[in-house]
Protein backbone atom coordinates (compact mmCIF):
# COMPACT_ATOMS: atom_id res chain seq x y z
CA UNK A 1 0.00 0.00 0.00
CA UNK A 2 2.80 2.57 1.19
CA UNK A 3 4.46 1.29 -2.27
CA UNK A 4 1.77 2.87 -4.43
CA UNK A 5 1.56 6.22 -2.43
CA UNK A 6 5.20 6.16 -3.49
CA UNK A 7 3.98 4.86 -7.31
CA UNK A 8 1.62 7.74 -7.07
CA UNK A 9 3.84 10.51 -5.95
CA UNK A 10 6.28 9.80 -7.72
CA UNK A 11 4.13 9.81 -11.06
CA UNK A 12 3.35 13.01 -10.26
CA UNK A 13 6.18 14.73 -9.08
CA UNK A 14 7.63 13.70 -12.52
CA UNK A 15 4.71 15.24 -14.36
CA UNK A 16 4.90 18.57 -12.68
CA UNK A 17 8.94 18.17 -13.64
CA UNK A 18 7.71 17.60 -17.31
CA UNK A 19 5.05 20.34 -17.28
CA UNK A 20 7.14 22.68 -14.79
CA UNK A 21 5.98 25.83 -16.61
CA UNK A 22 2.37 24.97 -15.30
CA UNK A 23 4.06 24.68 -11.57
CA UNK A 24 6.20 28.21 -12.05
CA UNK A 25 2.87 29.68 -13.18
CA UNK A 26 1.14 29.43 -10.03
CA UNK A 27 4.31 30.12 -8.04
CA UNK A 28 4.14 33.74 -10.06
CA UNK A 29 0.38 33.92 -10.10
CA UNK A 30 1.22 34.25 -6.29
CA UNK A 31 4.38 36.19 -6.20
CA UNK A 32 2.49 38.83 -8.53
CA UNK A 33 -0.35 39.40 -6.71
CA UNK A 34 1.23 39.82 -3.23
CA UNK A 35 3.27 42.34 -4.96
CA UNK A 36 0.20 44.50 -6.48
CA UNK A 37 -1.20 45.03 -3.30
CA UNK A 38 1.60 47.63 -1.92
CA UNK A 39 1.56 48.89 -4.97
CA UNK A 40 -2.38 49.25 -4.67
CA UNK A 41 -2.78 50.89 -1.04
CA UNK A 42 0.70 52.79 -0.91
CA UNK A 43 3.68 52.34 1.04
CA UNK A 44 2.52 53.15 4.67
CA UNK A 45 4.43 51.03 6.85
CA UNK A 46 2.15 50.73 9.60
CA UNK A 47 -0.80 49.73 7.11
CA UNK A 48 1.46 47.33 5.62
CA UNK A 49 2.43 45.52 8.38
CA UNK A 50 -1.36 45.29 9.20
CA UNK A 51 -2.32 43.89 5.70
CA UNK A 52 0.54 41.60 5.23
CA UNK A 53 -0.16 38.25 6.68
CA UNK A 54 -3.70 38.77 5.30
CA UNK A 55 -2.66 39.61 2.14
CA UNK A 56 0.09 36.34 1.81
CA UNK A 57 -3.00 34.33 3.21
CA UNK A 58 -5.25 35.35 0.17
CA UNK A 59 -3.01 35.22 -2.43
CA UNK A 60 -1.59 31.65 -1.44
CA UNK A 61 -5.50 30.08 -1.49
CA UNK A 62 -5.86 31.96 -5.13
CA UNK A 63 -2.47 30.24 -6.23
CA UNK A 64 -3.46 26.41 -4.46
CA UNK A 65 -7.26 27.11 -6.42
CA UNK A 66 -5.98 28.05 -10.03
CA UNK A 67 -3.29 24.97 -9.33
CA UNK A 68 -6.18 22.70 -8.87
CA UNK A 69 -7.20 21.73 -12.60
CA UNK A 70 -3.81 20.04 -12.88
CA UNK A 71 -4.92 17.59 -9.49
CA UNK A 72 -7.48 15.68 -11.81
CA UNK A 73 -8.42 16.99 -14.70
CA UNK A 74 -5.84 15.96 -16.86
CA UNK A 75 -5.90 12.50 -15.83
CA UNK A 76 -9.34 12.24 -16.42
CA UNK A 77 -8.88 13.44 -20.24
CA UNK A 78 -6.53 10.71 -21.26
CA UNK A 79 -7.76 8.16 -18.88
CA UNK A 80 -5.38 7.79 -16.50
CA UNK A 81 -7.59 8.50 -13.58
CA UNK A 82 -9.39 5.08 -14.52
CA UNK A 83 -7.20 3.30 -14.44
CA UNK A 84 -5.41 4.59 -11.03
CA UNK A 85 -9.03 3.88 -9.45
CA UNK A 86 -8.43 0.02 -10.85
CA UNK A 87 -4.92 -0.93 -10.46
CA UNK A 88 -6.30 -2.81 -7.31
CA UNK A 89 -4.87 -0.04 -4.78
CA UNK A 90 -7.08 1.83 -2.41
CA UNK A 91 -8.33 4.88 -4.10
CA UNK A 92 -7.66 6.69 -0.85
CA UNK A 93 -3.88 5.78 -0.72
CA UNK A 94 -3.93 7.05 -4.76
CA UNK A 95 -6.16 9.97 -3.68
CA UNK A 96 -3.64 10.74 -0.70
CA UNK A 97 -0.44 10.26 -3.14
CA UNK A 98 -1.96 12.94 -5.65
CA UNK A 99 -2.66 15.68 -2.74
CA UNK A 100 1.07 15.09 -1.03
CA UNK A 101 2.35 15.44 -4.49
CA UNK A 102 -0.05 19.08 -5.06
CA UNK A 103 1.06 20.29 -1.74
CA UNK A 104 4.79 19.63 -2.67
CA UNK A 105 4.56 21.65 -5.53
CA UNK A 106 2.36 24.73 -4.39
CA UNK A 107 1.81 24.84 -0.85
CA UNK A 108 5.63 24.03 0.44
CA UNK A 109 6.78 26.79 -2.07
CA UNK A 110 4.53 29.42 -1.23
CA UNK A 111 5.68 28.41 2.29
CA UNK A 112 9.14 28.92 1.68
CA UNK A 113 8.33 32.30 -0.97
CA UNK A 114 6.53 33.53 2.23
CA UNK A 115 9.89 34.73 4.06
CA UNK A 116 11.33 36.88 1.45
CA UNK A 117 7.57 38.28 0.67
CA UNK A 118 7.50 39.15 4.30
CA UNK A 119 10.54 42.04 3.89
CA UNK A 120 8.13 43.64 1.38
CA UNK A 121 5.47 44.24 4.29
CA UNK A 122 8.42 45.03 6.82
CA UNK A 123 6.91 41.98 9.07
CA UNK A 124 9.51 41.67 11.80
CA UNK A 125 11.05 38.24 12.51
CA UNK A 126 8.50 36.91 15.25
CA UNK A 127 5.86 37.36 12.79
CA UNK A 128 7.64 36.29 9.85
CA UNK A 129 8.09 32.95 11.41
CA UNK A 130 5.05 32.51 12.49
CA UNK A 131 3.59 33.51 8.96
CA UNK A 132 5.71 30.62 7.83
CA UNK A 133 4.66 27.96 10.32
CA UNK A 134 1.09 29.52 9.57
CA UNK A 135 1.53 28.58 5.67
CA UNK A 136 3.27 25.09 6.84
CA UNK A 137 0.63 23.80 8.57
CA UNK A 138 -2.55 25.75 6.55
CA UNK A 139 -1.65 24.81 3.21
CA UNK A 140 -1.76 21.21 3.39
CA UNK A 141 -5.69 21.87 4.57
CA UNK A 142 -5.69 24.34 0.96
CA UNK A 143 -4.59 20.83 -0.78
CA UNK A 144 -7.12 18.97 0.74
CA UNK A 145 -10.21 21.00 0.70
CA UNK A 146 -9.32 21.93 -3.07
CA UNK A 147 -9.22 18.64 -4.19
CA UNK A 148 -12.99 17.74 -3.10
CA UNK A 149 -13.92 20.65 -5.54
CA UNK A 150 -11.60 19.51 -7.71
CA UNK A 151 -12.96 15.84 -7.71
CA UNK A 152 -16.63 17.46 -7.77
CA UNK A 153 -16.60 19.37 -10.56
CA UNK A 154 -14.13 17.10 -13.02
CA UNK A 155 -15.40 17.12 -16.35
CA UNK A 156 -17.88 19.76 -15.61
CA UNK A 157 -18.31 22.80 -18.43
CA UNK A 158 -17.08 25.76 -16.21
CA UNK A 159 -15.07 23.55 -13.52
CA UNK A 160 -12.61 26.83 -13.07
CA UNK A 161 -15.00 29.30 -11.57
CA UNK A 162 -17.25 26.77 -10.17
CA UNK A 163 -14.47 25.31 -8.32
CA UNK A 164 -13.27 28.84 -6.87
CA UNK A 165 -17.06 29.05 -5.29
CA UNK A 166 -16.96 25.52 -3.83
CA UNK A 167 -13.68 25.94 -2.52
CA UNK A 168 -13.40 29.42 -1.26
CA UNK A 169 -16.15 29.14 1.86
CA UNK A 170 -14.83 26.00 2.88
CA UNK A 171 -11.35 27.61 3.20
CA UNK A 172 -12.52 30.81 5.34
CA UNK A 173 -11.03 28.86 8.99
CA UNK A 174 -7.58 28.36 7.20
CA UNK A 175 -8.05 32.12 6.54
CA UNK A 176 -8.55 33.47 9.90
CA UNK A 177 -6.67 31.53 12.04
CA UNK A 178 -3.83 32.11 9.65
CA UNK A 179 -4.27 35.53 9.56
CA UNK A 180 -4.93 35.44 13.09
CA UNK A 181 -1.56 33.61 14.11
CA UNK A 182 0.25 36.59 13.01
CA UNK A 183 -1.59 39.33 14.12
CA UNK A 184 -1.43 37.73 17.62
CA UNK A 185 2.54 37.66 17.32
CA UNK A 186 1.79 41.54 16.33
CA UNK A 187 -0.20 42.27 19.25
CA UNK A 188 2.57 40.79 21.91
CA UNK A 189 0.30 37.49 22.47
CA UNK A 190 1.00 33.74 22.04
CA UNK A 191 0.38 32.61 18.24
CA UNK A 192 -0.38 28.38 19.96
CA UNK A 193 -3.95 29.04 19.82
CA UNK A 194 -4.57 29.75 16.34
CA UNK A 195 -1.35 27.48 14.83
CA UNK A 196 -2.98 24.47 17.02
CA UNK A 197 -6.01 25.36 14.91
CA UNK A 198 -4.65 25.13 11.73
CA UNK A 199 -2.88 21.94 12.54
CA UNK A 200 -6.28 20.43 13.70
CA UNK A 201 -7.93 21.88 10.75
CA UNK A 202 -5.28 20.20 8.43
CA UNK A 203 -5.41 16.81 10.15
CA UNK A 204 -9.12 16.96 10.35
CA UNK A 205 -9.03 17.33 6.50
CA UNK A 206 -6.86 15.09 5.75
CA UNK A 207 -8.71 12.46 7.95
CA UNK A 208 -11.78 12.75 5.81
CA UNK A 209 -11.64 14.71 2.74
CA UNK A 210 -9.35 11.29 1.10
CA UNK A 211 -12.75 9.20 1.59
CA UNK A 212 -15.04 12.16 0.04
CA UNK A 213 -12.91 12.81 -2.98
CA UNK A 214 -12.33 8.91 -3.75
CA UNK A 215 -16.08 8.71 -3.94
CA UNK A 216 -16.64 12.11 -5.66
CA UNK A 217 -13.86 10.40 -8.29
CA UNK A 218 -16.01 7.25 -8.63
CA UNK A 219 -19.13 9.64 -9.81
CA UNK A 220 -17.29 11.64 -12.21
CA UNK A 221 -15.74 8.64 -14.38
CA UNK A 222 -19.71 7.60 -14.75
CA UNK B 1 4.10 -16.30 -23.54
CA UNK B 2 5.64 -20.08 -22.70
CA UNK B 3 5.99 -20.65 -18.90
CA UNK B 4 3.42 -17.87 -18.00
CA UNK B 5 2.11 -19.16 -14.74
CA UNK B 6 -1.59 -20.59 -15.02
CA UNK B 7 -4.22 -17.99 -13.91
CA UNK B 8 -3.86 -18.82 -10.46
CA UNK B 9 -7.00 -20.06 -7.72
CA UNK B 10 -7.58 -18.01 -5.49
CA UNK B 11 -9.62 -19.02 -2.24
CA UNK B 12 -9.90 -22.43 -3.97
CA UNK B 13 -12.53 -20.50 -6.73
CA UNK B 14 -11.66 -20.40 -9.77
CA UNK B 15 -11.90 -17.41 -12.29
CA UNK B 16 -15.86 -16.40 -12.78
CA UNK B 17 -17.13 -13.22 -13.95
CA UNK B 18 -21.12 -13.24 -13.44
CA UNK B 19 -23.53 -10.60 -14.37
CA UNK B 20 -27.20 -11.05 -13.41
CA UNK B 21 -29.93 -8.58 -14.29
CA UNK B 22 -27.91 -5.82 -15.67
CA UNK B 23 -29.83 -2.46 -16.79
CA UNK B 24 -28.04 0.67 -17.80
CA UNK B 25 -29.48 4.01 -18.07
CA UNK B 26 -28.20 6.88 -19.84
CA UNK B 27 -29.64 9.75 -19.86
CA UNK B 28 -33.55 9.22 -20.42
CA UNK B 29 -32.78 5.73 -22.41
CA UNK B 30 -32.75 2.53 -21.06
CA UNK B 31 -30.06 0.99 -23.20
CA UNK B 32 -30.39 -2.84 -21.87
CA UNK B 33 -32.33 -4.49 -19.13
CA UNK B 34 -32.41 -7.96 -18.02
CA UNK B 35 -29.40 -8.71 -18.78
CA UNK B 36 -27.16 -11.90 -17.59
CA UNK B 37 -24.09 -13.62 -18.32
CA UNK B 38 -21.51 -15.90 -17.04
CA UNK B 39 -17.80 -16.18 -18.01
CA UNK B 40 -15.44 -19.14 -16.56
CA UNK B 41 -11.53 -19.78 -16.56
CA UNK B 42 -10.93 -19.90 -20.29
CA UNK B 43 -13.93 -18.06 -22.01
CA UNK B 44 -14.21 -14.91 -24.94
CA UNK B 45 -16.91 -12.83 -24.74
CA UNK B 46 -16.91 -10.94 -28.16
CA UNK B 47 -19.91 -7.98 -27.36
CA UNK B 48 -21.29 -7.35 -30.69
CA UNK B 49 -23.90 -4.35 -31.40
CA UNK B 50 -23.93 -1.09 -33.41
CA UNK B 51 -23.48 2.86 -32.39
CA UNK B 52 -25.38 3.73 -29.75
CA UNK B 53 -26.28 -0.21 -28.03
CA UNK B 54 -24.18 -0.10 -25.24
CA UNK B 55 -21.10 -1.55 -25.66
CA UNK B 56 -18.68 0.44 -24.06
CA UNK B 57 -21.42 1.12 -21.05
CA UNK B 58 -21.42 -2.66 -20.38
CA UNK B 59 -18.08 -3.18 -20.37
CA UNK B 60 -17.56 -0.23 -18.03
CA UNK B 61 -20.20 -1.59 -15.45
CA UNK B 62 -17.89 -5.30 -15.65
CA UNK B 63 -15.10 -2.96 -15.20
CA UNK B 64 -16.66 -1.29 -11.80
CA UNK B 65 -16.61 2.29 -13.16
CA UNK B 66 -20.35 2.53 -14.09
CA UNK B 67 -22.79 1.56 -11.75
CA UNK B 68 -25.89 -0.34 -12.99
CA UNK B 69 -29.09 1.01 -12.46
CA UNK B 70 -30.55 -2.50 -11.18
CA UNK B 71 -28.45 -6.21 -10.79
CA UNK B 72 -24.85 -6.49 -10.14
CA UNK B 73 -21.78 -7.74 -11.07
CA UNK B 74 -19.84 -10.76 -9.29
CA UNK B 75 -15.99 -11.69 -9.72
CA UNK B 76 -15.14 -15.17 -7.74
CA UNK B 77 -18.61 -14.79 -6.30
CA UNK B 78 -18.12 -11.54 -4.60
CA UNK B 79 -19.96 -8.10 -5.36
CA UNK B 80 -17.31 -6.37 -6.69
CA UNK B 81 -17.99 -3.28 -5.69
CA UNK B 82 -17.73 -5.27 -1.99
CA UNK B 83 -13.95 -6.05 -2.65
CA UNK B 84 -12.95 -3.51 -5.55
CA UNK B 85 -9.06 -3.59 -4.85
CA UNK B 86 -9.02 -7.59 -4.86
CA UNK B 87 -10.77 -6.52 -8.09
CA UNK B 88 -9.01 -4.38 -9.48
CA UNK B 89 -5.51 -6.21 -8.64
CA UNK B 90 -7.03 -9.31 -11.31
CA UNK B 91 -8.32 -7.29 -13.48
CA UNK B 92 -6.72 -5.38 -16.74
CA UNK B 93 -8.92 -2.42 -18.40
CA UNK B 94 -7.91 -1.09 -22.05
CA UNK B 95 -10.57 1.38 -22.39
CA UNK B 96 -11.13 3.66 -25.08
CA UNK B 97 -8.89 6.02 -23.80
CA UNK B 98 -5.10 4.92 -23.42
CA UNK B 99 -4.53 6.26 -19.61
CA UNK B 100 -1.07 6.55 -20.33
CA UNK B 101 0.59 9.84 -20.07
CA UNK B 102 2.07 12.08 -22.75
CA UNK B 103 4.89 13.44 -20.80
CA UNK B 104 6.45 10.44 -19.54
CA UNK B 105 8.38 8.42 -21.84
CA UNK B 106 6.95 4.55 -22.87
CA UNK B 107 9.01 2.53 -20.60
CA UNK B 108 8.29 5.63 -17.79
CA UNK B 109 4.75 4.67 -17.92
CA UNK B 110 4.90 0.96 -18.29
CA UNK B 111 6.98 1.27 -15.25
CA UNK B 112 4.62 3.22 -13.20
CA UNK B 113 1.53 0.85 -14.19
CA UNK B 114 3.43 -1.74 -12.57
CA UNK B 115 4.28 0.17 -10.03
CA UNK B 116 0.92 0.92 -9.14
CA UNK B 117 0.29 -2.28 -9.28
CA UNK B 118 2.98 -3.53 -6.97
CA UNK B 119 4.05 -5.83 -9.07
CA UNK B 120 8.15 -5.87 -10.73
CA UNK B 121 8.64 -2.15 -11.46
CA UNK B 122 12.27 -2.92 -12.53
CA UNK B 123 13.35 -1.54 -16.24
CA UNK B 124 13.89 -5.19 -17.30
CA UNK B 125 10.33 -6.47 -16.64
CA UNK B 126 8.80 -3.00 -18.07
CA UNK B 127 11.60 -3.81 -21.49
CA UNK B 128 10.13 -7.57 -21.71
CA UNK B 129 6.32 -6.13 -21.80
CA UNK B 130 6.87 -3.92 -24.23
CA UNK B 131 8.96 -6.32 -26.72
CA UNK B 132 5.70 -8.13 -26.62
CA UNK B 133 4.36 -5.09 -27.98
CA UNK B 134 7.32 -4.68 -30.70
CA UNK B 135 8.15 -1.46 -28.57
CA UNK B 136 11.27 -2.12 -27.29
CA UNK B 137 12.86 0.68 -29.73
CA UNK B 138 10.81 3.35 -28.40
CA UNK B 139 11.25 2.67 -24.93
CA UNK B 140 12.48 6.58 -24.50
CA UNK B 141 10.36 8.59 -26.11
CA UNK B 142 7.81 10.25 -24.78
CA UNK B 143 4.63 9.17 -25.43
CA UNK B 144 3.52 12.16 -26.86
CA UNK B 145 5.61 11.51 -29.49
CA UNK B 146 3.77 8.09 -30.44
CA UNK B 147 1.51 7.64 -32.82
CA UNK B 148 -2.44 6.57 -32.38
CA UNK B 149 -1.12 3.00 -33.02
CA UNK B 150 1.80 2.98 -30.86
CA UNK B 151 0.02 4.61 -27.75
CA UNK B 152 -2.76 1.79 -28.22
CA UNK B 153 0.26 -0.88 -27.70
CA UNK B 154 1.25 0.92 -25.04
CA UNK B 155 -1.87 0.75 -23.29
CA UNK B 156 -1.83 -2.80 -24.71
CA UNK B 157 1.03 -4.01 -22.62
CA UNK B 158 -0.96 -3.82 -19.40
CA UNK B 159 -2.15 -6.91 -20.67
CA UNK B 160 1.38 -8.41 -19.85
CA UNK B 161 1.69 -7.32 -16.40
CA UNK B 162 3.49 -9.64 -13.74
CA UNK B 163 1.34 -11.33 -11.91
CA UNK B 164 -0.97 -11.66 -15.29
CA UNK B 165 -4.58 -10.29 -14.54
CA UNK B 166 -6.92 -12.88 -14.79
CA UNK B 167 -9.71 -10.87 -16.39
CA UNK B 168 -8.94 -8.94 -19.69
CA UNK B 169 -11.76 -6.29 -20.52
CA UNK B 170 -11.04 -4.46 -24.20
CA UNK B 171 -12.58 -1.94 -25.34
CA UNK B 172 -12.41 -1.97 -29.27
CA UNK B 173 -9.00 -2.95 -28.70
CA UNK B 174 -7.77 -3.20 -32.33
CA UNK B 175 -8.36 0.04 -32.93
CA UNK B 176 -5.82 2.33 -34.84
CA UNK B 177 -3.38 -1.17 -34.80
CA UNK B 178 -1.55 -2.12 -37.60
CA UNK B 179 -1.69 -5.79 -39.21
CA UNK B 180 1.35 -6.97 -37.37
CA UNK B 181 0.07 -5.21 -34.03
CA UNK B 182 -3.68 -7.38 -34.42
CA UNK B 183 -2.17 -10.68 -34.62
CA UNK B 184 0.24 -10.26 -32.02
CA UNK B 185 -2.68 -8.73 -29.30
CA UNK B 186 -4.56 -11.71 -30.80
CA UNK B 187 -1.91 -14.39 -29.80
CA UNK B 188 -1.81 -12.50 -26.52
CA UNK B 189 -5.88 -13.54 -26.06
CA UNK B 190 -5.19 -17.01 -27.56
CA UNK B 191 -2.43 -17.45 -24.55
CA UNK B 192 -4.29 -15.98 -22.21
CA UNK B 193 -7.68 -18.08 -23.05
CA UNK B 194 -5.20 -21.19 -22.81
CA UNK B 195 -3.97 -20.06 -19.53
CA UNK B 196 -7.16 -20.04 -17.77
CA UNK B 197 -7.87 -16.52 -18.11
CA UNK B 198 -11.14 -14.41 -18.83
CA UNK B 199 -11.53 -12.01 -21.69
CA UNK B 200 -14.25 -9.76 -22.26
CA UNK B 201 -14.27 -7.51 -25.52
CA UNK B 202 -15.68 -5.45 -28.55
CA UNK B 203 -13.92 -5.29 -32.43
CA UNK B 204 -15.79 -3.18 -34.77
CA UNK B 205 -13.15 -4.56 -37.53
CA UNK B 206 -13.95 -7.65 -39.04
CA UNK B 207 -11.46 -9.81 -37.09
CA UNK B 208 -11.12 -13.31 -36.52
CA UNK B 209 -11.46 -14.14 -32.58
CA UNK B 210 -10.87 -17.81 -30.48
CA UNK B 211 -13.11 -19.80 -32.09
CA UNK B 212 -14.35 -20.55 -28.71
CA UNK B 213 -15.62 -16.69 -28.34
CA UNK B 214 -18.96 -16.11 -27.50
CA UNK B 215 -20.95 -13.45 -29.14
CA UNK B 216 -23.44 -11.25 -27.17
CA UNK B 217 -25.46 -8.60 -29.39
CA UNK B 218 -26.34 -5.62 -28.47
CA UNK B 219 -29.22 -4.47 -30.01
CA UNK B 220 -29.76 -0.19 -30.02
CA UNK B 221 -32.64 0.10 -27.97
CA UNK B 222 -36.12 1.96 -29.68
CA UNK B 223 -37.71 4.42 -28.29
CA UNK B 224 -41.18 3.61 -27.34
Amino acid sequence: MSGALWAVLRRDLLLALRQRGDVVNVLLFFFVVVTMVPLGVGPERTVLRMIGAGTVWVAALLASILSLPRMFAQDHADGSLEQLLLSGQPATVVVIGKILAHWLVTGAPITLAAVPIALMFDLDAGSTRTLAAALALGTPALSLLGAIGAALTLGLRGAGVLVTLLVLPLTVPVLIFGAGAVDAVAGGLSPAADLLLLGALSLGSAALAPWAIAAALRISLE
Amino acid sequence: MAGRPEVTERDGSAPRLQAHDLECVRGERSLFHGLALELAAGQCLHVAGENGAGKTSLLRILAGLLAPEQGGVRWRGVPIERAREEYGAELAFVGHLNGIKDDLSVLENVQLAAALRGGDAGADAARAALRTMALEDFAGSLARQLSQGQKRRVALTRLCADPAPALWILDEPFNALDAASVLALRALIDAHLERGGIVVLTAHQQIELPAAARRLALVAAVEP
